[in-house]
Formats: C-alpha cells, sequence, structure tokens
C-alpha cells in the first residue's frame, strides 16, 4: 500500500485538550494530530471518554481546556461544518422517512459531494433497492449503513467514526474498512474509536491509547 | 482532495427542513387534528360546567377560548423537539453550516404551521359553540393570529430547556406559564377591550411587538439551551 | 494585577471561598436580625398608627422591604447566572442557585403580608390587586428556576439550564408587570391603591430605612450560608473536603 508523503500541516490538530464532567475528569490533557491521508485510532475501554473525546472534537461539546486546530486555523462552528463528518452513536434518521428521503434531507443540510448520487451510495452501502423502505422497517445494521451512506456523500475531509463498526456483520465491517480506505486516499482523514477488537482498517494509522484519568479523591 | 461542492446556506438548510417536516406531517396526518380536537374538548368542558345557557358562555367566551388555544399549544409543545433529540436529528443540526438558531427557528415556524395554524382555521367553529358575539371575531382571530406564534416562540425556548428530560411534562408546563402570562393578558384583554368599546389596536400592536423582538431572540437562547440540555 | 480582581480570582477556589463563607455568613444573620429588630421595634413602637389605616398599616414594614427584595434577588440571580453562562465561572453557578430559594422566600413573604394588609381593606384574604399579581407570578418564576435545578442530573449542566430560565424571566419581568398593570386597568377600573408610592412622612421612613439595610444583610449572610453549603456538596469525594469533616479516612 503506497504511503503518501505527510503534508505540512495536519488536517485536526489537538493541544493539551482536557474535559470533565461534574468535576470529575473524563480525559485529559491530550495532544494529537491527524494528517490528510492517514487514520488516528481511538482506543480505550469503555468509559475512557473516546465518546466524548469524539464529541468535543465534533464541536457537540466544549472542551474545559486546550485549543482544537482545523486546517491550521482555530477551530469554529464555520471550519467544523465544513471539515468535519460525525458518525455518533444515535443515527440521526427520521423513522417516518424513507432511505432515500433522509439522504435527501441529511445532504441538504449538510452538503453532499460533487458528482455523488444519493442512489449511488446507498449501492455502495448494500441498500440498493431499499430506496423506499422507511427508516423504522430497517435493522440496526441497515440503519448504520444508511449513516454510512450518508458519511459517504459528505463533503468533509475528516471523518469521525465513533464504534462505525457496531451493529455491523463481517461483510458490513469490510465495508467501513473500504471505505475509510477510498476515503483516505482521496486526501481525506479519519478518526476512529474502537474497543480494540475489531479489525482496524488497512490504512496508514496511528493509535491514541485512552485510559480514564484517576480522579483527586480523598485518600 | 475531494472537489469541494458549495455546502448550503441558510436558504438551502431552511427548505430542506420545511421538507422534511411537511413529509412527515403528511405519514401522521391524524395527529395534526389533535391539537384542534384538544381545544374543541376544552370548549366542551367549560360549557358543561358553566350551564351551556348563552348569555354565560358568551361573557367568559374571549377568555375561554384563548386558554383553550393557549393549553392545547401547550401541550404540543413536547413534539417541538423530541422527536429529534431521541433519534439524533438535534446533533447533526449542530453540525450544519448554519446557525443552530436558524434550524430552531425554521423548525419552531413549522411546528406552529403545523399544530396552531389548523387550531386558527377551526377557532369560528368554537367561537359559535361559546356563542362569541360576531363583532368580536375578527378581533379574536388577529389576536390569536399575532399570540399564538409568540406561544410558539417562547414555548421554544422552554421546550429547549428541558429537551434532555424524560418525563418534563407538567414541568414544561410550569416554566412556560409564567412567560405566558403577557401574551394572554393582551390577547385575551384586547377581546375584552374591543367588547367594552375600547380600541384594541394597542393590546395587539404589543403583541406584534413582542413578536419581532421574539422572532429574534426566541431561536437564539433556544439553541442555547439545547446546546446546554445536550451536553 | 489588581488586588481585587486577584481576590476574585482566589474567591473562585472552593476551598478559599469555602473558609470566605463560614467566616462572614455569620456576621450577615447576626447584623442583619439586629438591623430587622431595630427596624421593628421602631416600627411598632415608635411610628404614629396612620390616619387612614390605624395601626394595621405597620405590616408594611414588612411588606415593602420583602418585596424590594423579592425583585433585586431575582435580578441578582440572573446576573450571576450571565456570568457564569458566558464565562464559566462555578462560583457564580452556585450563587445564582443560592440566590432562588432566598429570593422565592422573600416573594411568599411579600404575598402572605399583602394579603394580610388588605384584608382589612378588601374584606377579602386576596384581591387581584396588579402588585400582588406581579409577585405571584415572580413566585411562579422562581419555583420554575429551583424545580428545573433539581430536575437536571448533572449540576453544572442543571445550573446553567436554570440560569438561562432565570435570564429569560429578568427580561420579561418588566412585559409581565406592565402587562399586569393594564389587564387590572381594563377590567376592575381603579382600585383602592393600598400598596401605591403613597408620600410618606419622613418620621415614619426611618424604620424602613433600617429594614431595607437589615434584609439585604440578612440576604448576604443566607446566600454566602447556601453557597457554602452547596459548594461543600459538589465537592464531596475531595481531599480537602475530607480534612475539614474532621480527619482524613
Amino acid at each position: 500500500m503506497p504511503l503518501t508523503d505527510p503534508p505540512a500541516q495536519p488536517l485536526l490538530e489537538a493541544r493539551g485538550l482536557r474535559f470533565a464532567r461534574n468535576d470529575d475528569p473524563v480525559f485529559g490533557p491530550l495532544d494529537f494530530s491527524v494528517d490528510a491521508g492517514e487514520a488516528l485510532l481511538v482506543q480505550g475501554d469503555n468509559g475512557a471518554g473516546k465518546t466524548t473525546l469524539l464529541r468535543v472534537l465534533a464541536g457537540l461539546l466544549r472542551a474545559d481546556a486546550g485549543e482544537i486546530d482545523i486546517d491550521g486555523g482555530a477551530a469554529g462552528p464555520a471550519r467544523r461544518a465544513r471539515a468535519i463528518a460525525y458518525l455518533g452513536h444515535l443515527p440521526g434518521l427520521k423513522a417516518d422517512l424513507s432511505v432515500l428521503e433522509n439522504l435527501e434531507f441529511l445532504c441538504g443540510l449538510q452538503g453532499r459531494r460533487r458528482g455523488q448520487l444519493p442512489e449511488h451510495a446507498l449501492g455502495i452501502v448494500g441498500l440498493a433497492g431499499y430506496e423506499d423502505a422507511l427508516a423504522r422497517q430497517l435493522s440496526a445494521g441497515q440503519k448504520k449503513r444508511l449513516s454510512l451512506a450518508r458519511l459517504w456523500l459528505s463533503p468533509a475531509p475528516l471523518w469521525l467514526l465513533d464504534e462505525p463498526y457496531a451493529n455491523l456483520d463481517l461483510e458490513g465491517i469490510e465495508l467501513v474498512n473500504r471505505m475509510v480506505q477510498a476515503h483516505l486516499r482521496a486526501g481525506g482523514a479519519a478518526l476512529v474509536t474502537t474497543h480494540g477488537a475489531y479489525a482496524a482498517p488497512p490504512v496508514r494509522t496511528r493509535l491514541l491509547a485512552m485510559t480514564r484519568p484517576v480522579a483527586e479523591r480523598a485518600a | 482532495m475531494k472537489a469541494t461542492s458549495p455546502l448550503p446556506g441558510l436558504p438551502g438548510t431552511a427548505s430542506a427542513l420545511m421538507r422534511r417536516d411537511l413529509r412527515l406531517l403528511w405519514r401522521r396526518r391524524g395527529d395534526a387534528l389533535q391539537p384542534a380536537l384538544f381545544a374543541l374538548l376544552v370548549i366542551v368542558l367549560f360549557a358543561l360546567a358553566l350551564g351551556g345557557e348563552a348569555k354565560v358562555l358568551a361573557s367568559v367566551a374571549p377568555a375561554v377560548l384563548w386558554v383553550a388555544v393557549l393549553l392545547s399549544g401547550l401541550l404540543a409543545l413536547d413534539t417541538l423537539f423530541r422527536g429529534d433529540a431521541e433519534d439524533g436529528s438535534l446533533e447533526q443540526w449542530m453540525l450544519a453550516p448554519v446557525p443552530l438558531a436558524w434550524l430552531v427557528g425554521v423548525r419552531t415556524f413549522m411546528h406552529w404551521a403545523t399544530t396552531a395554524l389548523p387550531l386558527l382555521l377551526a377557532t369560528p367553529f368554537l367561537a359559535e359553540l361559546m356563542h362569541l358575539p360576531r363583532g368580536q371575531l375578527p378581533v379574536l382571530m388577529a389576536s390569536l393570529a399575532l399570540g399564538t406564534p409568540l406561544l410558539s416562540l417562547l414555548g421554544a425556548v422552554v421546550a429547549a430547556l428541558t429537551v434532555g428530560m424524560r418525563r418534563s411534562g407538567i414541568l414544561l408546563a410550569l416554566l412556560a406559564l409564567p412567560l405566558y402570562v403577557p401574551v394572554l393578558v393582551f390577547g385575551a384583554g384586547s377581546v375584552a377591550a374591543s367588547a367594552q368599546g375600547m380600541d384594541p389596536v394597542g393590546a395587539l400592536l404589543l403583541l406584534g411587538a413582542g413578536l419581532v423582538v421574539s422572532l429574534v431572540l426566541a431561536p437564539l437562547a433556544a439553541a442555547a439551551a439545547i446546546r446546554i440540555a445536550l451536553n | 494585577m489588581n488586588p481585587l480582581i486577584r481576590w476574585f480570582h482566589k474567591l473562585g477556589s472552593p476551598p478559599y471561598f469555602d473558609r470566605f463563607a463560614a467566616r462572614w455568613a455569620p456576621w450577615g444573620y447576626g447584623l442583619g436580625l439586629l438591623v430587622m429588630l431595630w427596624g421593628a421595634y421602631g416600627a411598632l413602637f415608635l411610628v404614629p398608627a396612620d390616619y387612614q389605616q390605624g395601626d394595621s398599616f405597620r405590616i408594611l414594614y414588612i411588606h415593602v422591604p420583602s418585596a424590594w427584595m423579592s425583585m433585586l434577588v431575582f435580578g441578582l440571580m440572573a446576573l450571576y447566572a450571565a456570568i457564569a453562562l458566558v464565562w464559566r465561572i462555578k462560583l457564580c453557578e452556585i450563587l445564582a442557585m443560592a440566590c432562588a430559594p432566598i429570593g422565592a422566600g422573600f416573594t411568599l413573604i411579600t404575598l402572605v403580608t399583602g394579603s394580610i394588609w388588605g384584608k382589612p381593606m378588601w374584606g377579602t384574604w386576596w384581591d387581584w390587586d396588579p402588585r400582588l399579581t406581579t409577585e405571584l407570578i415572580l413566585l411562579f418564576l422562581y419555583l420554575g428556576v429551583i424545580g428545573l435545578y433539581n430536575a437536571i442530573d448533572d449540576r453544572r449542566a442543571a445550573a446553567r439550564a436554570a440560569g438561562l430560565l432565570a435570564i429569560v424571566g429578568v427580561v420579561l419581568l418588566p412585559v409581565i408587570r406592565y402587562s399586569v398593570i393594564w389587564w387590572n386597568s381594563l377590567h376592575q377600573g381603579q382600585t383602592i391603591r393600598i400598596f401605591g408610592e403613597s408620600t410618606m412622612d419622613p418620621s415614619m421612613i426611618q424604620p424602613l430605612v433600617w429594614m431595607l439595610i437589615g434584609t439585604k444583610l440578612w440576604f448576604v449572610g443566607a446566600l454566602l450560608a447556601r453557597s457554602r453549603a452547596d459548594n461543600l456538596r459538589r465537592e464531596a469525594g475531595k481531599a480537602w473536603v475530607a480534612t475539614l469533616a474532621g480527619g482524613s479516612r
């Protein structure tokens, strides 16, 4: 697999990132960066703060301390919206709308990659033929594939994937790996959280291991 | 790098959200009648409790009609953000290239159009049931046309504050009702003023001014509340 | 750095605030009580009876300061909440939430004393007087803030949400007040203005001033005491709290 030369400026850079909930430290301080063309694997046990980290990077939560730079500039809502596509635990799909209607809405909200059609994306994720099925009728794995289709259509270069392999069978896991590979080859980047049990995408990766910080407690 | 396509702006996201909400309304069109049915039920209860005599009903008609609309709006408030919060749609709104306040405003408008507008259309019929004097109907309609969007906007702030909670029904009402007082006072009061022969325009203008101010401030406050609640 | 600003920063540290509050709360309570007792003595014995209302007007000396405090505390609560939301200062979150029950208490006293005051004049315990009606809605606003604060598990998110509600409330409060006055003039015409801005003879004002000062001092004591308790509860489990509780385990 060809390795691209690391570019001069990382796509995402975090310095001294810290987050606490109810004064219990969840993670921090963290320093890391993600370059275009590479994937950062965030590994850790349950409760280590992986999901919280991704939500902080996506802009859904505010860090208690630290800085995040996107494409060299401080991360504000405009930069984030342009650069980041987030795949979280909740699929963000309306149960009463069809597969295609859901995609149409999400693309209308967050943009669509030029030259990519929703029907084409459905074919890639293996949902061809399900265009008019209501999201309510899909299984958990199919809902995940629909989210992946939305991800595929997103114009954002940085993918934040929180447990992307959850709810997927072996074929689905292969699909995620293929998608990440193609995305990275085209110059994008991905940040993937995983327990470590599943196969990692076969691309140039770095590892960020997270452990739950010990809270300052009375002896 | 992939070819970058232009991101949707304010009009694009607004039309996408409106199309979505209209589609959702169409899938559950039966639900759209529920606020109007609830208001009708409240009217029926008042008529039963008061005795059904035309003169008695007519004397309290503007107030009862306003309270019925207000209460049914309060019940409908729960559906403003709950569905989108539960399936993760609110998160996707926060990741969009437009301010969250914009999407909140569009959503509140669609919610008003799908819950309060049918109620407004049903009002002449409900007014007949309460024996509202014909002359007061135009003022009542005007006050409701200005007041219900205002109730939706104020309600959106309260609904946003409680969006994370599971059983927030009564708390939502307790939080919203003090904020609703001025709207109710000027809304029902404008009709009462016109019934006494005074000019209702003053009260209606105040409602209008409140509506204009809330159109700007309420979505901002609601967006801030959503961020706090989803923390 | 300016020593005053340095002191504010120090105050934000939980252990330091605990010591500060523990030291000054009793002073607030004590001085406030003394001043209020002096004002009450003046109100009951030194001031001559009103020519119109007789002795029943004396309850004004509790009613008016309570009414002022109910409004002042709400404004203060909203101010603390705004600082907490913009600068994310935890101490201001604690102070804002501590204001709410105290303000609600003052509002309740205002309502009860107002009702007692009105009984001889109205003949009933409650007349929908615009000022008392506004106080009643204010009580609901307070209860809403307290209710919202208690309904959310994450203490910091709860304080921020309830704080936002307080800010919305303070913005709407003048509107509510104006609407109730308008409503009253529309429906009931001119009622006997018991609570009006009547000019008071200078000899009657002095106890009122003492009561005004006394309630403010007492409020400072109550605010510090409640904030201290909330601070300790939030920091429970930290080392300094354990040593404070009497010996670390």
